[in-house]
């Protein structure tokens, strides 16, 4: 793979720029979980916990990942086709509007400019920007595709193209809207609708952008790390087309016992069932490929992340189906046991093989070993310890306010006020921003790692005496 | 395998499978009227509520509160009547929300005295003093932004004339200012007082939350006199 000139600074400055938004975002990430338990930290408008919630999660979302994700699909595809990328001004391009998106959005967010739909709360402008910024990446992704010199499409290819595709649907779908003026418009579905497009793609979201992707991802780099083919093609091929296809008909889980029809709910509630086996058949895909190689979780320091990354994904994914489900749903929603459920997908899982992703990318662009193992070793212990206690903690959180909700007297009224329920998860508040705080050093670790590792080379962005333009 | 070195087709095929879930479970809802269905007894914000319920958003009000209540029994048993599609016809977007850090607010109108939020919204801690809300009260230092507002009713075809607009926003003014207003005492202590007189973000944040399940009674008993019409076998449905 090694005849062809590979252009890595946009894969770099996506690595960059995705460490930068981690860290905004998880300081904003802390500064909301101390607001739980110490409201006094809402000291402006603008560091209200309605504003900044939403910064959090589309700084760490789209900030984050979505950089995370760029550059290591600018990577695979160069890698998997055997080309260059097709355009490198354009996705110089693309980095550049990327960055001034996401600086833009925490901006309006800020300042409250918000649609309030979750995980779509940008205005339109700005959904007119981001709707260009994916242009751009995907004409890059379906151009250097077609110039590929790698006749077969490898798993993380598929992954590749269902994301490009699908983001652009849902997001395009979901922020149809009227403007007022520049700052403001109104859906064009209503109440029911509004809601049910809206988790249609709140919750495909987190399907293409924490899954799909990500799993393209694990794909390559877990066998890249550990030197060992995939365990089955077959296996990749009946997950792929079962995950992408499932998928699609699950956003009214989020919805349960709403006005939502409930034939919406019941097929959404079918179809997660289903969704175990695609997402069980990259897990088990990942653990047989390790099959007999074990001691490569000592030996070999990114390994582990991998490994411990798809199990989250494998818990994740038996979590949300089952949390779906009617009973269950009528008990845990509304509750912070969702927010326990959510951080171990974007801290377990997503964080994870993104981290190692970047640690093995910036060895093989800057042809140097990681700065340090230790540090690196560090890094896992730190936010495996941060994710656990955050994620386990806000489960128990969750159960208890459920049961409280719920809890009668034997003439039927209520045992609990609803404010007597706020006042039972104050430790639990406390132990969570303990979590993640355990976890932002971690982070700081990783980042520091990171940046001595790419410093440690000062070779150019080409790889190295294969420079021919 | 052809499609794995075909990557148009691929993609074309990956669309053509993300659509078939899509089309079912979201477009096609949108084109049966019961997945919406309009109630004569639900009834569009007035102008003020609606601006009140943009602060609301802006304020990222749903990221704490729902607006959805669940026909559960501790549910009922808490907030009220459970939520009704008809009761959301006139919502874009939607504000049902997806975690309870605060209450549900879906039958909060008429739930406590306007005086009561002023209050609350101001210093939530004086009303519960474990409470964890944002303290509210510079809403009430600013004042309330109609300039857009005809056009935010005929985007969303609430069907009020530029006249019924402005009538709506002066005759709450008129209210709020008078001085036989029941919350008179407690709105001038939030309110400075160079904007006493006027409008206040406030202001219209507490209309709307005044506003929120107002109608559901009149839906349900509405509700009530079709099923004894059908059962005396008068079934005139209007």
């Amino acid at each position: 793979m090694k005849e062809s000139v590979h252009d890595y600074s946009v894969v770099r400055g996506f690595a960059y720029s995705a460490l930068f938004w981690l860290i905004i975002g998880l300081v904003v990430g802390l500064w909301l979980a101390a607001e739980m338990f110490y409201p006094r930290l809402n000291l402006t408008p603008w560091l209200s916990f309605g504003r900044l919630r939403v910064v959090h999660t589309n700084g760490l979302a789209f900030g984050f990942a979505l950089a995370g994700i760029f550059s290591c699909t600018y990577y695979m595809l160069q890698r998997l086709t055997r080309t260059p990328i097709a355009f490198p001004r354009l996705a110089r391009f693309h980095l550049y509007l990327f960055n001034a998106a996401i600086a833009l959005a925490a901006l309006s967010l800020f300042a409250g400019m918000n649609t309030s739909k979750e995980y779509a709360e940008l205005e339109w402008p700005l959904d007119v920007v981001v709707v260009i910024m994916w242009v751009v990446f995907a004409v890059n992704v379906f151009a250097t595709l077609a110039r590929r010199r790698e006749k077969q499409m490898y798993i993380s290819l598929w992954y590749i193209i269902a994301m490009t595709v699908t983001v652009a649907v849902l997001y395009i779908i979901n922020n149809l809207s009227v403007p007022v003026n520049l700052f403001k418009s109104y859906p064009i579905y209503a109440g029911v609708n509004d809601a049910n497009v809206q988790w249609w793609y709140g919750h495909n979201a987190v399907g293409f952008v924490f899954t799909v992707p990500i799993l393209a991802m694990f794909y390559y780099y877990l066998p890249k790390t550990v030197n060992l083919p995939i365990y089955s093609h077959r296996l990749s091929i009946i997950s792929f087309w079962s995950l992408v296809f499932a998928y699609l008909w699950t956003g009214a889980h989020h919805l349960m016992l709403t006005p939502v029809p409930e034939w919406i709910q019941t097929v959404a509630i079918a179809f997660s069932i289903f969704l175990i086996a695609p997402s069980w058949g990259s897990v088990v895909n990942g653990y047989y490929t390790m099959r007999g190689n074990w001691d490569l979780m000592r030996t070999n320091y990114l390994t582990k992340f991998f490994v411990v990354g798809i199990t989250f994904y494998g818990l994740q994914t038996i979590q949300g189906p089952t949390q779906g489900l009617r009973t269950l749903t009528a008990f845990f929603h509304y509750t912070d046991y969702i927010v326990g459920h959510v951080h171990m997908g974007t801290m377990g899982w997503v964080t994870m093989i993104i981290s190692a992703s970047l640690y093995y990318m910036v060895q093989e662009m800057n042809r140097t070993e990681v700065y340090s193992v230790r540090l690196a070793n560090l890094h896992f212990y730190l936010i495996l310890a941060g994710q656990l206690l955050y994620t386990v903690t806000m489960w128990i959180a969750g159960i208890q306010q459920g049961a409280m909700w719920k809890a009668t007297n034997p003439d039927g009224s209520l045992t609990y006020s609803f404010i007597e329920t706020v006042a039972s998860l104050y430790p639990y508040w406390k132990i969570r921003f303990v979590g993640g705080l355990v976890y932002f050093l971690g982070i700081v670790v990783f980042v520091y790692n990171f940046v001595m590792t790419g410093r440690g080379s000062k070779k150019s962005s080409l790889d190295p005496g294969m420079r021919t333009a | 395998m052809g499609i794995y070195s075909k990557p148009a087709l691929f993609a074309l095929l990956s669309v053509v499978l993300i659509l078939a879930g899509t089309f079912v479970t979201t477009i096609l809802p949108i084109y049966m009227p019961s997945t919406q269905p309009v109630s004569r007894y639900i009834k569009p914000y007035t102008a003020v509520e609606l601006e009140g319920r943009d602060i609301y958003i802006r304020e990222g009000c749903n990221n704490c509160h729902t607006q959805t209540v669940r026909p559960l029994r501790t549910e009922v048993a808490r907030y009220g009547e459970y939520s009704k599609p008809e009761e959301f016809a006139y919502d874009r977007p939607h504000l049902w929300g997806s975690r309870r850090t605060g209450p549900d607010l879906a039958r909060v109108g008429g739930k406590y005295p306007d005086a009561w939020h002023y209050q609350h919204l101001s210093d939530p801690a004086s009303v519960s003093p474990v409470s964890n809300m944002p303290a509210y009260g510079w809403l009430a230092g600013r004042r309330l932004d109609t300039g857009y507002t005809f056009r935010k009713v005929s985007v969303l075809g609430y069907g009020y004339s530029r006249q019924e607009v402005t009538e709506q926003i002066d005759s709450y003014r008129v209210r709020v200012t008078a001085p036989d207003y029941p919350a008179r005492d407690v709105r001038s202590r939030v309110t400075p007082p160079e904007f006493r007189n006027y409008l206040t973000e406030m202001d219209a944040l507490v209309a709307y939350l005044q506003k929120l399940g107002r109608d559901v009674k009149e839906l349900e008993q509405g509700r009530q006199v079709a099923l004894q019409e059908n059962e005396s076998g008068k079934s005139e449905v209007q």
